[in-house]
């Protein structure tokens, strides 16, 4: 139910009083068309709206490519604080050094995680990261002179927004196969280089769930070629503290700090997509980031200009990222330390990898059976759409039925039928137990009442949504004539 | 198994196509890919008179589960497009092979037709 069919017209009197001394013909003629309830009735709408909620606060969340771990309250409640949340974005530099100086010292923690030699935390989200990426590799080759590199090389299995990113930015896309072990098709590579290559965008570990083993090799053939690699850091949580993709050999890199450095997300924002660059892209960096200045036994904290970024692609918003995003992952990179970080790799990684032997043991196919998974890994239900005529799409909204947040499905789309499971450090043993437990119980129904399965979910507020029509019918208006 | 027509050619990117007679050639998704790709809700058509290299992305299909290209399957100029497909775009799902025909093309040199799979070696590359 909307808020807007609780209300009551006329519930709230208008007090014209108020309208003394402004213009009648500047005045409404007729009253703003907002819901008219008590505040009661508002926080009931509300709270009710919540415990409908599939959260990572209620239930196990492995909705691969995403990393929704656990979000730490204490990050939440510092980021809360009136000094942080209160900040006007325009308070003068002197008033903001506390603020200002967290955000330097998260700029120089990204640094060292990550390899790289900059970093910019502008970008408000990680689409926005990678557009802010490849414009930089777009400045830097045009800065140089070279006009004709306007080819962006994408492997098959990365990310949607990759390829949408280099188009985004003028770029042509060339789509790069990858060999059925999840590395990426070499031969390939070598004959779609050339002077028309900008670049090459990677994900490492891949969407497959695999660590990308020539990587080392894959840089030098883009080098050696004039363009940059650019790393798209949505995995970063596989590798946190082990291998920095800086000594891989990549140019740029975006981080989600939403996902590897816990802030809640998966609402659609706010987010942060910082990025990161080697040396040589320091001066295409966007506006704006933090500069120390020391002298006379001071540390002064300010934001950075045009001057320091002399060939800057400029704003990516009117101020600066999301501050309290920011904030949070500053908390929590803080509260792990160097130690932390390696934890959070060994135990994502350990976590999916249990989580792939059990599921083979049960029964269930993996994609790439024969390599360790990363922090994520891949089943394809094939097998089960084929003969049983249940797909993935079925298991994925039987899963709620039974309390689990379905993983990403039919994604990545190299993978007939697949579901992407990205359990995350933050769960326990108990829990991965459960959700396969609730997998068999699923791979047992669709074997002998499979309309259980294909009709679910039975227990949700929404039941089976019609696809097509929400595609191709989208309509989320409401208008106050369809009160009743 | 899906059904795979005789007198059709293949693609390796599951595309069909048709020689007409009047000399154009027609192209569409098989039932494999359809059955892949799930209930389709939107099509792309090409511009007509575009010309295209053989296996370039010319056309984007979307189901309710990923938006995929349609690759050229020989070089040519687009001279038709279904026009239906835009207000019924889901009779690629359930006529593939007749009312759910995406494009049309002049082809540059129809010798590459030879180089399309014939219906028999289609059906073996879709056993693995």
């Amino acid at each position: 139910m909307l808020i807007f069919e609780h209300s009551k017209r006329g519930l709230h009197k208008r007090d014209t009083a108020e309208l003394k001394g402004i213009p009648a013909n500047m005045r409404r003629a007729e009253p703003a068309k907002l819901p008219e309830v008590s505040e009661l009735q508002a926080v009931r709408h509300f709270t009710r709206l919540s415990t409908r909620n599939f959260s990572i606060d209620t239930h196990f969340y492995p909705l691969g490519s995403c990393t929704m771990k656990y979000n730490p309250r204490v990050a939440n409640s510092i980021a809360l604080m009136p000094e942080f949340a209160g900040r006007h974005p325009l308070a003068p530099e002197k008033f903001s050094q506390g603020f200002l100086g967290c955000m330097y010292e998260l700029q120089e923690m990204l640094c060292e995680v990550t390899g790289m030699k900059g970093f910019s935390l502008a970008p408000m989200a990680g689409a926005q990261g990678e557009f802010a990426g490849i414009a930089m590799i777009r400045a830097y080759h045009d800065a140089n002179g070279d006009h004709e590199r306007r080819e962006i090389l994408v492997p098959d299995a990365a990310h949607g927004t990759n390829p949408a990113t280099a188009t985004m930015c003028g770029y042509t896309v060339k789509e790069i196969p990858t060999l059925a072990n999840g590395d990426v098709n070499l031969e390939a590579l070598e004959a779609a280089i050339g002077p028309q290559t900008a670049g090459l965008m990677l994900t490492n570990p891949s969407t497959l769930g695999v660590f990308e083993r020539q990587i080392q090799k894959i840089a030098k053939m883009i080098h050696q070629a004039g363009g940059l690699l650019y790393y798209d850091g949505a995995n970063l949580n596989a590798i946190l503290g082990k291998i920095r993709p800086g000594d891989m050999g990549f140019d740029v890199i975006h981080s989600n700090l939403h996902k590897t450095f816990a802030t809640p997300h998966g609402g659609g924002g706010p987010g942060s997509g910082a990025i990161g660059v080697s040396a040589r892209l320091i001066p295409f960096m966007p506006i704006a980031g933090v500069i120390k200045d020391e002298g006379q036994g001071k540390e002064l904290y300010r934001w950075a200009n045009k001057t320091d970024y002399p060939q800057s692609i400029g704003h990516l918003s009117a101020f600066f990222g999301n501050p309290g995003v920011l904030i949070r992952a500053y908390v929590y990179m803080r509260l792990l330390g160097r130690d932390g970080m390696s934890r959070v790799s060994e135990f994502s990684t350990l976590n999916a990898n249990y989580m792939m032997a059990e599921m083979k043991k049960a029964g269930f196919q993996a994609a790439i059976p024969d390599r360790f998974a990363s922090h994520e890994f891949i089943i394809t239900l094939k097998k089960q759409a084929k003969e049983l005529h249940v797909t993935a799409m079925d298991f994925a909204k039987r899963l709620l039925d039974l309390g689990y947040h379905a993983p990403t499905t039919y994604f990545p789309l190299l993978v007939p039928e697949c579901l992407l499971i990205e359990p995350t450090e933050t769960e326990s043993k108990e829990d991965l137990d459960g959700f396969i437990k609730a997998m068999v119980q699923i791979q047992q129904e669709a074997e002998n009442n499979p309309e259980i399965v294909t009709t679910a979910p039975h227990t949700m507020p929404v039941k089976r949504l019609d696809e097509v029509r929400a595609a191709k019918q989208l309509d989320l208006s409401w208008t106050v004539t369809q009160a009743s | 198994m899906s059904n795979i027509p005789e007198e059709l050619k293949y693609t390796a990117s599951h595309e069909w196509v048709k020689m007409n007679d009047d000399g154009t050639v027609s192209v569409g998704l098989t039932e494999h890919a359809q059955e892949l790709l799930g209930d389709i809700v939107f099509v792309e058509t090409p511009e007509i008179e575009t010309e295209f290299a053989a296996e370039e992305a010319c056309c984007v299909v979307e189901s309710v589960k990923a938006a995929s290209d349609v690759y050229m399957p020989i070089s040519g100029e687009i001279v038709d497009t279904n026009g239906e497909l835009t207000e019924r775009p889901e009779i690629i799902n359930s006529s593939p092979y007749d009312d759910g025909w995406i494009f049309k093309i002049k082809p540059s040199n129809e010798d590459e037709l030879e180089g399309l799979m014939d219906a028999q070696s289609y059906e073996d590359s879709l056993e693995d």
